[in-house]
């Protein structure tokens, strides 16, 4: 199977684990990921203003370059992900800001939003399936005990998301089993680190990763996984005193292709 | 000088929430992981906008806390969505010469070895026109 595969800034720069532990683990369940040529930041956050377009053109050239090769989007970063998906909502269901873009656009033809978004997550659930991901795995993690980190991003707003029940998601304790270990679950997997408050407010940022941290362990939890770089950061540089790594290291760690890297 | 019936005018056509489904359960402000650090909270920029009272939201630090986490959004039982009325309202206020709240030149002293491009990127968006 062929997807086309957004990475975006972060990385190809700070974040170069996430980026190649999924490409490796890609190749390892009989996917490749293309990366789509010149692609453009998307910006990081989706402002959710009607009147906004500019900010939202990087998304769209993204969207319409898998559209064009019949291909569905894949992106591994949890805000990628969020910005992605919500401008390819609002090409849907915002007939008047479609067509400010595709006049805009006037040579790259129309799009309104076919192109079918998916997080990495989301495709190893309903593209590779997690029981052929059960049989791929060769390191089985058992025993070991793992919290997902889900942050804000990955499932909100949901009525546009649709990745999981946005208070109760599975989709990560079900990828961790599906890896042999056993899923942590407590409260605040779903709870806001801070995000970008870091920059003004470092402080603000360690209250809310400090309770994420401590929540976690208190249930148990040996190590947490996230797909989002910037949550990954203000959890380490808060005080994680347990590993908190990418979910896609832990998966290439699992099926045996960890050690061909250079990481 | 606009005045403050244009604002709130404009406030509502872009963010598109109609303020006055909002029924005062406080559920928002309640789940906001902000709420400490704001002087006006997600179901005051609500209730504000809809008495057409934006000049103390346009300059209030609040503006600059919100985290886009979209809490608010999907715990609303009325589905007014909150933070988009928090971002039209910031939008409004960084819209102006000068108003912006972060600089290139501020970025260095900022950032550590690890420090993603995603936080700088996000926080531009946010901060800057």
């Amino acid at each position: 199977m062929k997807v086309s595969y957004f990475p975006g800034c972060t990385l190809k720069n700070k974040a170069k684990d996430l980026d190649l532990y999924a490409y490796k683990s890609a190749e390892a369940l009989g996917v490749t990921l293309e990366e789509i040529e010149n692609w453009q930041c998307c910006g990081g956050v989706f402002t959710t203003a009607n009147d906004e377009v500019a900010t939202k053109l990087s998304s769209i050239r993204a969207l319409k370059y898998a559209g064009d090769k019949e291909q569905p989007l894949i992106t591994v970063c949890s805000a990628c992900h969020n910005v992605i998906k919500q401008t390819n909502y609002e090409m849907q269901t915002n007939s008047q800001f479609a067509d400010k873009v595709n006049r805009y656009m006037a040579n790259d033809g129309t799009y309104n939003g076919e192109t079918q978004v998916y997080h990495y997550l989301e495709m190893l659930r309903d593209l590779v399936g997690f029981d052929t991901l059960k049989e791929k795995v060769v390191n089985t993690l058992k025993g070991k005990k793992i919290a997902a980190y889900y942050g804000c991003l990955l499932l909100r707003p949901n009525s546009v998301m649709r990745m999981d029940d946005p208070e109760n998601p599975t989709i990560m304790e079900d990828f961790i089993r599906a890896l042999g270990a056993d899923a942590v679950v407590y409260a605040k997997r779903n709870e806001c680190c801070g995000g970008y408050i870091s920059v003004e407010s470092p402080e603000s940022a360690k209250r809310n990763s400090n309770a994420i941290i401590e929540n976690a362990k208190a249930n148990g939890a040996e190590m947490i996984i996230t797909a989002c770089p910037l949550c990954k950061y203000n959890l380490v540089k808060n005080g994680a005193d347990i590993p908190v790594v990418y979910f896609t290291e832990l998966l290439a760690e699992a099926l045996g292709v960890k050690e061909d890297t250079n990481a | 000088m606009h005045n403050n019936k244009y604002l709130q005018e404009e406030i509502i056509r872009i963010s598109g929430v109609n303020p006055s489904k909002c029924m005062r359960c406080g559920k928002c402000s309640a789940t906001c992981p902000a709420y400490d650090e704001m002087e006006y909270h997600p179901h005051q920029f609500v209730n504000m906008v809809e008495s057409g009272d934006i000049e103390p939201l346009l300059n209030s630090e609040s503006l600059y806390k919100c985290l886009s986490c979209f809490a608010c959004i999907d715990r609303c039982p009325r589905g007014v969505q909150p933070a988009k009325v928090v971002e039209a309202v910031r939008l409004t206020a960084i819209r102006k010469k000068g108003a912006n709240r972060m600089t290139a030149d501020a970025v260095p002293a900022m950032v550590d070895e690890d420090t993603p491009q995603q936080l700088l990127v996000s926080a531009f968006r946010k901060y800057t026109k």
